[in-house]
């Protein structure tokens, strides 16, 4: 898929959730996790134009999953996960079914594991 | 007692959902449990209902389908056909969920991998879907609420939040 501009529109930045919605800005999240970055860190990374990068970040920054703060002359930008639990939650829900059953299959296991002993 | 862990899940890209998991046990053993009717029912419906019925044709273009009662009463139901079938090693079949109107047209591609380990066996199970609204839905499945979004790499941005 082509990207964009456009995509970052103003409907995506009323939650968490459709902030990250966008691949760009996961990137941004991604390469933020290893620490404070200046926004010509990120254009490098990404390989977009500053005003792009820019934009993804207000969207960021609107939502509170960027933060950022002055340093000297320049400006580092920061992730603050925060915003981000109650998409983890909506993972984990869905990685505790699976658990669950798992869990159960670990007894099967057991089971087969001493037959075959015993057979053996 | 015999718990090894929990299923890890991420989300690769946009339309898949991987699942992880490790079991103590060699692969023979949990592809047995995995592939074998009367051993699925004991554990494919997990916490969350009772399975009813386990059918499957184990074969290239073999069809199966998984049929469970939900605690909360409801019949669930799913069905695919294997694409690819390597004893041991690697299952591919597609998965429709019975549930929503034309469930073949929103069917995933489950990859199953088992790799053993010094007498231990990893599974994986990579869920590739045809959209990120297909991919949402399932998980969002058993879940209240609207939640639509979802993001990638969710454990590495997780570890923010300690």
């Amino acid at each position: 898929m082509v990207y964009d501009a456009n995509v970052a529109r103003a409907a995506t930045t009323t939650d968490a959730f459709n902030a990250v919605a966008e691949p760009r800005r996961r990137q941004i999240l991604d390469a933020l996790a290893g620490g404070e970055r200046p926004v010509n860190d990120l254009v490098t990374l990404l390989g977009l134009a500053q005003p792009l990068v820019s934009k993804h970040l207000r969207v960021l920054r609107e939502v509170g999953l960027v933060a950022s703060r002055e340093a000297g002359r320049q400006r580092l930008y920061r992730l603050n996960g925060h915003p981000l639990k109650p998409i983890h939650d909506w993972v984990k829900n869905y990685e505790r079914s699976w658990s669950e059953r798992f869990d159960r299959l670990d007894v099967v296991l057991e089971e087969l594991k001493e037959k075959e002993k015993g057979n053996g | 007692m015999v718990s090894t862990g929990s299923a890890v899940v991420t989300l690769p890209t946009d339309t898949q959902i991987l699942i992880t998991r490790d079991f103590d046990a060699p692969k023979h053993l949990v592809y047995k449990a995995y592939t074998t009717p009367e051993l699925i029912k004991r554990w494919w419906s997990g916490d969350r209902g009772v399975v009813n019925s386990i059918d499957l044709d184990l074969r290239v273009g073999g069809k199966w389908r998984y049929v469970m009662t939900a605690n909360e009463g409801f019949e669930v139901a799913f069905h695919g056909e294997y694409s690819e079938v390597v004893p041991d090693e690697r299952l591919v079949s597609t998965e429709a969920y019975e549930g929503i109107p034309d469930p073949d047209a929103a069917a995933a591609v489950n990859t199953s991998t088992f790799s053993e380990k010094d007498g231990r066996t990893t599974l994986t199970i990579l869920a590739e879907h045809k959209t990120k609204e297909n991919r949402d839905m399932v998980i969002n499945s058993g879940m209240e609420g609207g939640m639509q979004e979802a993001m990638n790499h969710l454990e590495e941005v997780a570890v923010s939040l300690r």
